[in-house]
């Protein structure tokens, strides 16, 4: 288990530097000016040039590729163009929006949608299958966009329970944070839930199919036991594969959802740093983000061994 | 079972709280952009100015709501004979917001500051023409031009000359100190910037305790938020095509107002065969302005035939000068010698007046003979490719900045158009400050630019306010960036 870990680790390291190269010269290559953007039309040039000294954009390349790494490696993310603050900060300015939004969307789409799959499972081809699959379908291809904009309407507008977007922060309190957070969690959560939901479905079924289910309930193991406690547990890899990838999804994905309820996010936060070319802001968050997608990836290879023990004997 | 119930209702009541209800002293202004920072002495930004302009800092003087120069704090100035003194005599008793004593040494730092070798101001133009600023006692400050310039007291009144204190200034980023009416009291970055009541005002007093801008970047959003009663404001809304339905609702008002903003085709006079006069002015015959407002994404605007707000006194309509004509602009177009057409390609920024109205600029020019190829590019695409580079033949752009047309006069401008008769008129402007001669050259200048058929020049790009019908003194115009939450306050 050790070295199946160290081994694990070891890669998450050279991809978060392969990462770090790919970003830094994709940000590079990218057109535009970032002193002109903060200036505008009217600039003289004198102002301009002024501005690129401050910013530091007058250092080579390498030199600015090694500081920037070196200041990583110490948490120093160095200070963003546009806000001139420190990117760290406005990093973690944006997490406690991002992060409470993906775990409560993540919570709700499992909740929802690992019972859903495994009821589905149980009657395949009966009625219950039918109507929870058909569901299912229609929530992957509603585009979760619309769905919000329906939401906000039902329950912001027109009913008046939450608020129609906006982030107050946590400062007043856990009740007011929580409530901005309601609708666009469930407008994250249903297409997620609606594919979480299917995959489990067809895992279980090809777990059904296996002998030892058989055997199980050959030996006269009640039904229910079976599925909940033989069937679900050998189902699980696969769905702890989407579960991964949709945490991943959920932390950088929102761009959309965060626009239409406004909320200052880490999607947002990407979004409007590259329109202004703040590049060491772009840069900051996306080595985060590949950060905790290694992060998740490892989590989820023990959570593979965990509930898979010929995994760990392999290792 | 028993329990749950009023738990349940409790918890009802707390959502439903907080909504319901709109404080009168209060106010929610929905802002589409974020700034930045809040320092507009170092920055471009609209957003910027949108917050802090006039509420939260203030200059020598001000533009009122029709564009007008008004004393702020300076309460009067007098002008030399040659044009070349200003002495400002500033109010009495005005305090920062951080409690520092406001006096002449401030007026002096800021615009020392503001026109230093170092200096990151957005507007650098502004101060060319000062060569001194002397604090001649603690109310006097004299200004001393090294040439005279006419709108030297307007050019004071924008958000880019207002007045800080040597103390904050380097603050003034993230925690501005101002003299305004309104003082800063937190920002929520990417969700809201709020401005409180100053109590210690040096002016009359703001009937509002509390401002809070909301950022709203979604024109999807903006109807809901409205709707809800989370925003009580959009001075520009963003959502033009959803109007009608905001329209016929009684609870909100619709006011459709004017910018700065001159909406132009923008053409490359410096490349072949843009330079020709006959290929412009046939360009200029092809291009039917209705139909392009019609498409522009709001479908509101006013029509102009040069660079000049209709809103300014010294607007002359000369959108006439080339009129839709598109058989005269085959003719030209075979006269100058393209019988067999043109093609060009048309740069799109990202606004919708650009890309959906450039969608109708190009069909209308291929009607005579002008094929475009549209790239649509990224707004720090924009700014290098086309504005820096002048890589480009055409692309649509609105002008955002007030009294702009000396733009055309700029050397190595993106537009590449020289007239030293243009630059003649300009600089004379520039050393006029009677009033009535400076509208005449500001007319003769509208119309060689005109004739010139320099540009495209479409329309006066709309300002969309929709606000609370209940909400008084929100301005109609913006003939600069700003907010001016001074006179507002709610009916009873």
């Amino acid at each position: 288990m050790t070295i199946f870990l160290l081994k694990r680790v070891i890669i998450g390291f050279v991809t978060l530097l392969v990462a770090s190269v790919v970003v830094f010269s994709i940000m590079e290559i990218l057109p535009g000016d970032p002193a002109r953007i903060m200036l505008g039309m009217n600039a003289t040039p004198e102002a301009l040039a002024t501005l690129r000294e401050q910013m530091g954009l007058n250092v080579p390349l390498l030199e600015r590729y090694v500081n920037w790494i070196a200041g990583m490696a110490v948490g120093d993310f160095g200070n963003s163009y546009t806000y001139r603050s420190p990117v760290i900060d406005l990093i973690a300015e944006r997490a406690i929006v991002s992060l409470p939004l993906a775990v409560i969307s993540l919570v709700l789409s499992t909740v929802i949608a690992i019972p859903v799959g495994i009821f589905a499972a149980a009657r395949r081809g009966r009625l219950g299958d039918t109507v929870s699959m058909g569901t299912a379908q229609i929530g992957v291809a509603i585009p979760n966009f619309w769905f919000a904009l329906l939401l906000i309407y039902v329950f912001a507008v027109w009913l008046r329970l939450v608020p129609a977007g906006g982030f107050p922060g946590w400062t007043g309190g856990i009740w007011p944070g929580i409530k901005a957070l309601i609708l666009p969690s469930i407008a994250l959560a249903l297409p997620q839930a609606a594919i979480l939901a299917r995959v489990t479905r067809s895992a279980m079924l090809e777990v059904l199919g296996e002998d030892y289910i058989r055997t199980a309930r050959a030996k006269g193991m009640p039904r229910r036991y079976v599925l909940w406690r033989h069937a679900l547990r050998n189902a699980m890899i696969p769905v702890l594969t989407i579960l991964g990838l949709q945490f991943a999804f959920l932390l950088a994905g929102t761009i959309i959802i965060e626009n239409v309820f406004y909320l200052p996010g880490l999607g947002r936060l990407v979004f409007q740093a590259i329109t202004q070319r703040d590049l060491i802001v772009v840069e900051g968050v996306v080595m985060l983000l590949v950060a905790s997608v290694v992060l998740i990836n490892i989590l989820v290879d023990i959570a593979y061994a965990m509930v898979d023990p010929r995994l760990r004997a392999r290792a | 079972m028993k329990i749950i119930v009023p738990v349940l209702a409790a918890a009802a009541i707390a959502l439903a709280s907080g909504t319901a209800f709109a404080q009168r002293a209060d106010v929610v202004i929905g802002v589409v952009l974020e700034p930045p920072h809040l320092d507009p002495t170092a920055g471009a930004a609209a957003a910027i100015d949108e917050i802090v302009y006039a509420n939260l800092f203030e200059g020598l003087t001000k533009i009122g709501p029709t564009g007008e120069v008004l004393p702020a704090l300076a309460e009067s100035w007098e002008i030399s004979e040659d044009g070349l003194t200003y002495t400002f005599k500033l109010h009495e008793g005005v305090k920062f917001h951080d409690g520092a004593e406001f006096s002449s040494a401030d007026v002096k730092f800021s615009l020392d500051r503001a026109r230093a070798e170092d200096s990151t101001n957005a507007q650098k133009g502004l101060f060319a023409a000062i060569e001194n600023v002397e604090a001649t006692d603690p109310t006097t400050v004299t200004v001393t031009l090294s040439r005279p310039q006419g709108s030297f007291l307007y050019n004071m009144g924008w958000g880019d000359a207002v007045i800080v204190s040597e103390a904050s200034a380097a603050g003034n980023m993230e925690t501005p100190v101002g003299t305004g009416p309104f003082k800063f009291d937190s920002w929520a970055k990417g969700s809201s910037v709020v401005l409180v009541k100053n109590p210690d005002y040096w002016g009359e007093a703001v009937a509002l305790e509390r401002a809070e801008f909301r950022i709203v970047p979604d024109a999807a959003a903006a109807i809901p938020a409205l709707l809800s009663g989370d925003v009580h404001a959009f001075p520009q809304m963003p959502a033009g095509d959803a109007l009608a339905q905001i329209q016929s609702d009684p609870r909100f008002e619709v006011v459709i107002g004017s910018t700065e903003g001159e909406t132009l085709l923008s053409i490359n006079n410096g490349k072949e065969p843009f330079d020709k006069l006959e290929v412009r002015q046939a360009i200029a015959h092809a291009l039917n302005r209705e139909e392009i407002i019609a498409g522009n994404g709001s479908g509101l605007g006013t029509p102009i035939g040069s660079h000049f707000s209709p809103a300014n006194a010294a607007y002359v309509d000369l959108t006439d000068t080339y009129p839709y004509d598109p058989e005269k602009a085959k003719q030209l177009l075979a006269d100058a010698g393209f019988a067999d057409g043109i093609s060009a390609t048309l740069k799109l920024p990202p606004p919708p007046y650009a890309r959906e109205g450039g969608q109708v600029i190009a069909s209308q020019l291929r009607r005579v003979g002008i094929e475009l190829e549209i790239i649509p590019v990224e707004w720090a695409d924009w700014l290098s490719q086309v504005f820096t580079e002048k890589d480009y033949d055409f692309t649509v752009i609105s002008h955002t900045e007030p009294n702009d047309i000396d733009i055309y006069s700029r050397p190595d401008y993106y537009f590449d158009y020289q007239n030293e008769e243009f630059n003649a008129v300009i600089a004379e402007l520039d050393a006029t400050s009677d009033e009535e001669k400076r509208n005449e050259l500001y007319g003769q200048a509208q119309r060689i630019l005109a004739e010139d058929a320099v540009v495209g020049f479409l329309f006066q790009l709309p300002k969309i306010g929709v606000w609370d019908a209940k909400l008084e003194g929100m301005w109609e115009n913006s003939p600069i960036q700003a907010t001016d939450l001074t006179q507002v306050k709610w009916a009873e």
